[in-house]
């Protein structure tokens, strides 16, 4: 990692330097004609550099970050898969990237029939037939359904039902979109075997539920086998069953969630489907839903008719949740990966997925606790032992340290009902030496806390900053240059 | 398999460290009668040569507006950028990297949005911005809803003007929460307040310029809010700001809006990314992620993600916003692209975007009798709204001979303003040119002397 100092590029503004530049701008003749109050007086105070300087600039910050292409990323549920270097030559291409979401139809044609055969082949994964890919990220896929579920409900005439259930092992987003959706939460207990608890959902059950929102496999990695059982009991109770699909890699080809009882689902296109996480985002949320729910589906759909394919507003629609037509650039990518791996290139990924995480947790089991320690899917959950505990070492430590030897930590403290979290997702595009150095890492760190070595609460020290004061940060908030 | 580096020996070495005999075993937990027989009805995988193929003759029945002469806007615009953009938005350590949540080796993805966050607020003229959010229309959702939890009032106006799709996705997002949306008409192009705004009202919502290109009037607006103690709410045009004042420096309490003019491809309409900008004093109400400066262990500079209580991940349904992501990739693309303009260039790309406007706005209307001005009285920056005497039948006549000519342009304001039959819009931006310009007058002007022929 680059440890040089970078300056912020306020600081390193000089007056006069310059990158882009344009000719025949007049501000004279540009500004007459507008109102004199809306004009201002001098242009924003950006920074002033020159290109080489710029470009050093984000060089030299680059190399402060991990990366997938640099490190081993076994965070949970993130799926930090190999992003392949064809998608995004793909997505370079002017045919894609230089269309405008208001040309007519007749003009993207390329682009519509992309989605309609990416719609299909989701449909075709999840087993649930109707999908749009409209919805900006996975959080806003959840929003999405919720909402087309509560347009369900009035339409049964039972608007108040306004309770869904969750499992205490969900993600934050699952609790927070039923809140922007105007339901109430009811949290699930999980049982002793890390699976939803059975005799807990069913006391909850009643008039009043609206649904369940359940990830399968759940975030502690562990097929909830009940699913099917678990899905009738909802409708039977009249509600209807969501799921969370962020795990959906570890059962891509082998389930479809449509076959066991599941009503809506949403995708992460940037898990399962491989496009970059980017620091952050973009994502994409496609939602896959049964045929009785597709009409109401956000606007707009990508369908066929005799003279093509076309954007259309389903006729209960339950509208918008963001610009244009869906982040079409991040579709691009997940189709190309689709159409990469075929039906048969995509079980791979689950049964390889699942077959390099149990390899890590049996590797890992003698030397940290496994709370759940069964044949895991995708991703499990470790923790740090009792004695460990005593010696003072806790996750943050671990996670560390795990930096310091060159790997990115896996999901830590998540989820909630494991306490210590140390929640690891291999993927299936690492292979087994890249595991085994991982593995040797994480018994060297066992032995390290079984020793409560001092250095465990230090690290890291090899990085381009030691551990930051998050608490300052809040305290004394500097959030932004020019105002600090 | 494709990018599937383990080998069936090194697969059969992993089962038996396991301890089963087959990858089947590992999905015992599946119970057999929930399984799919048989593979998927997807076809079967390509190599990468032939995906190449495959998606170029895809492409091939695009026509990108992109790459042709191209007047369309409408809230999407065919800006410039720099080739540095796109050769940093490849660095593989940015495109690859997870989001922040590790400060120690994140420091580059938290420092450049602390960058990002900056420029922002000083386009934006407000003291804090946040690390980005999905686009403008869900920003505007999502500036109405936190202004409704500021002032704890279940009523907002917004103005007509205000891009269709983000007016459509507010409808959408308040609905569950009980928030009633005014609509403030337009008015010979620009936002006719009226008597909307009352003392329920939690905030009133403008777009500068608006949908139709109009210049708005920034101080009617806070004087409006003002008088009943709302909000005030702009979406702005980021690129406007190298000739317009900024509106938190106009006195709005909130700036949002969609960044894909610094240097985002249009991409047929996403990803994109949308800003939020704010008073430092509505920290804990902003929605998404923000990054501050701090110090490490051995007091260096340092930036982490902070008042992360806010987030979906800590506080679950209490979160201000269930939003987990800041399309931090495109967001970088913004922030290279601001700081590679600086001042000058981005008055520059302000500057030329409106003198071609006025130049199209000038020689459209003399070449031919059939299109006036819509609002001649009325400033615009870099749109110009038009209108064909001959109404909307004109209007596709006059797009279907462009689009013969190989010109990208028009957009029919009927389809969302059902009183403005033959209104249309035209965009402009550094990359038009004087010939471009040429071009479409001079398609226009026979297309309806053909029409008075006929």
């Amino acid at each position: 990692m680059n440890h040089t100092p970078v300056p912020l590029l306020f600081e390193a503004s000089r007056p006069g330097r310059r990158c882009t530049r344009y000719q025949g701008a007049n501000r004279t003749k540009a500004a007459a004609g507008l109102p004199a109050g809306e004009l201002r007086d001098a242009p924003p105070a950006l920074p002033e550099i020159a290109e080489q300087d710029l470009l050093r600039h984000f060089t030299i910050l680059s190399q402060k970050n991990y990366a997938i292409s640099t490190q081993f990323y076994p965070l949970g549920s993130c799926t930090m898969k190999y992003n392949p270097q064809v998608n995004e030559a793909i997505a370079s291409q002017p045919a894609w990237a230089h269309l405008h979401p208001l040309q007519e139809s007749g003009e993207v044609q390329g682009a519509l029939k992309l989605m309609h055969q990416l719609q299909a082949d989701l449909a075709e994964a999840t087993g649930l037939p109707a999908v749009t890919l409209h919805p900006a990220a996975g959080a806003q896929g959840e929003l999405t359904a919720l909402m087309c579920l509560r347009a369900w409900l009035n339409d049964q005439d039972q608007p108040d039902r306004r309770t869904v259930l969750i499992p205490d092992s969900a993600h934050g987003t699952n609790p927070a979109s039923c809140t922007l959706a105007g339901f109430k939460v009811q949290s699930l207990k999980t049982g002793p075997d890390g699976l939803t608890d059975m005799d807990d959902l069913k006391s909850k059950l009643g008039p009043h539920i609206a649904g369940l929102m359940i990830t399968n496999p759940n975030t502690i990695g562990l097929f909830e086998e009940n699913i099917a059982e678990i899905c009738e009991l909802v409708h039977e109770a009249g509600g209807r069953v969501y799921m969370d699909g962020a795990n959906f890699n570890a059962i891509v080809g082998v389930a479809k969630p449509g076959d066991f009882g599941i009503d809506m689902m949403h995708l992460n296109l940037h898990k399962t489907f491989s496009t970059p996480h980017g620091g952050g985002g973009p994502g994409s949320g496609p939602i896959c839903v049964t045929e009785d729910l597709r009409k109401y589906l956000p606007a707009p759909q990508v369908i066929e008719n005799e003279s093509g394919y076309l954007l259309a507003t389903p006729s209960l629609s339950i509208g918008r949740v963001r610009g244009y037509h869906g982040n079409f650039m991040v579709l691009l990518r997940a189709y190309s990966y689709i159409k990469r791996l075929g039906a048969e290139g995509l079980r791979r990924v689950a049964e390889n997925a699942v077959l390099n995480a149990n390899y890590l947790r049996v590797k890992l089991n003698q030397h940290w606790r496994v709370p759940f320690d069964g044949i895991c899917m995708h991703e499990f959950v470790a923790r740090p032992t009792k004695e460990m505990k005593e010696n003072g070492v806790h996750t943050l430590d671990i996670a560390k340290r795990l930096i310091e030897l060159g790997y990115h930590p896996p999901t830590v403290y998540f989820p909630l009902v494991v306490a210590e979290a140390i929640m690891a997702e291999p993927t299936e595009t690492e292979c087994k030496e890249t595991l085994d150095g991982y593995i040797e890492a994480m018994i060297q760190i066992a032995e390290e806390a079984r020793r409560g070595d001092e250095a465990l609460h230090k690290a890291p020290q090899n990085t381009p900053v030691s551990r930051v004061d998050e608490a300052r940060a809040v305290k004394d908030p500097k959030l932004c240059f020019t105002c600090g | 398999m494709p990018y599937i580096p383990n080998s069936d020996a090194d697969r059969a070495a992993m089962l038996t460290e396991i301890g089963v005999n087959s990858v089947d075993e590992l999905f015992a937990p599946i119970p057999k009668d929930i399984r799919t027989d048989g593979p998927l009805a997807i076809d079967p995988g390509l190599t990468e040569l032939d995906l190449r193929e495959h998606v170029a003759e895809l492409g091939s029945w695009n026509r990108p507006a992109g790459t042709r002469p191209c007047f369309l806007g409408g809230g999407t615009y065919n800006h410039d950028w720099p080739a540095l953009v796109d050769h940093l938005q490849s660095r593989t350590e940015f495109l690859t990297a997870y989001t922040p949540y590790q400060p120690e080796c994140s420091q580059g993805t938290l420092q450049w949005i602390y960058e990002f966050q900056s420029m922002i607020a000083e386009l934006c003229g407000c003291e804090i911005a946040n690390a980005s959010m999905y686009d403008g229309a869900s920003a505007a959702a999502e500036a109405l809803m936190m202004a409704s939890n500021i002032k704890r009032r279940k009523r907002v106006v917004v103005s007509a003007g205000l891009h269709p799709d983000a007016r459509a996705t507010i409808n959408t997002y308040v609905k569950h929460l009980n928030i009633e949306v005014v609509e403030a008409p337009l008015v010979d192009g620009v936002t006719a307040w009226g008597d909307t705004v009352n003392s329920d009202t939690a905030a009133v919502l403008v777009q500068q310029p608006n949908f139709l290109g109009t210049v708005e009037d920034l101080d009617a607006v806070t004087a409006k809010a003002g008088e009943h103690d709302a909000l005030s709410i702009c979406s702005l045009y980021p690129i406007a700001t190298g000739l317009l004042r900024s509106p938190g420096k106009a006195g709005f309490d909130i700036v949002v809006g969609d960044g894909q003019s610094l240097g985002v491809p249009m991409g047929y309409g996403g990803p994109h990314f949308g800003f939020f900008a704010t008073r430092q004093k509505f920290v804990r109400q902003l929605p998404g992620r923000l990054v501050g400066e701090s110090v490490d262990t051995e007091g260096r500079r340092a930036y982490t993600l902070t008042f992360a209580t806010r987030e979906q991940h800590i506080r679950r349904e209490k979160a201000t916003s269930n939003i987990c992501t800041n399309n931090a990739l495109i967001a970088l693309r913004g922030c290279v692209h601001m700081a590679a303009l600086g001042p000058r260039g981005i008055e520059e790309v302000a500057c030329l975007s409106r003198q071609r406007a006025l130049d199209l706005a000038d020689a459209l209307p003399g070449a031919t009798d059939a299109i006036q001005l819509a609002f001649p009285d009325r400033p615009f920056f870099n749109e110009v709204a038009f209108r064909a005497t001959g109404g909307d039948v004109a209007v596709t006549r006059l797009k279907n001979a462009l689009a013969a000519a190989n010109i990208a342009g028009v957009i029919a304001a009927s389809q969302w303003y059902a009183d403005l039959d033959g209104v249309f819009t035209l965009a402009c931006t550094e990359k038009t040119r004087p010939e471009h310009i040429e071009r479409l007058v001079q398609v226009a002007s026979e297309t309806f002397q053909m029409e008075v022929a006929l």
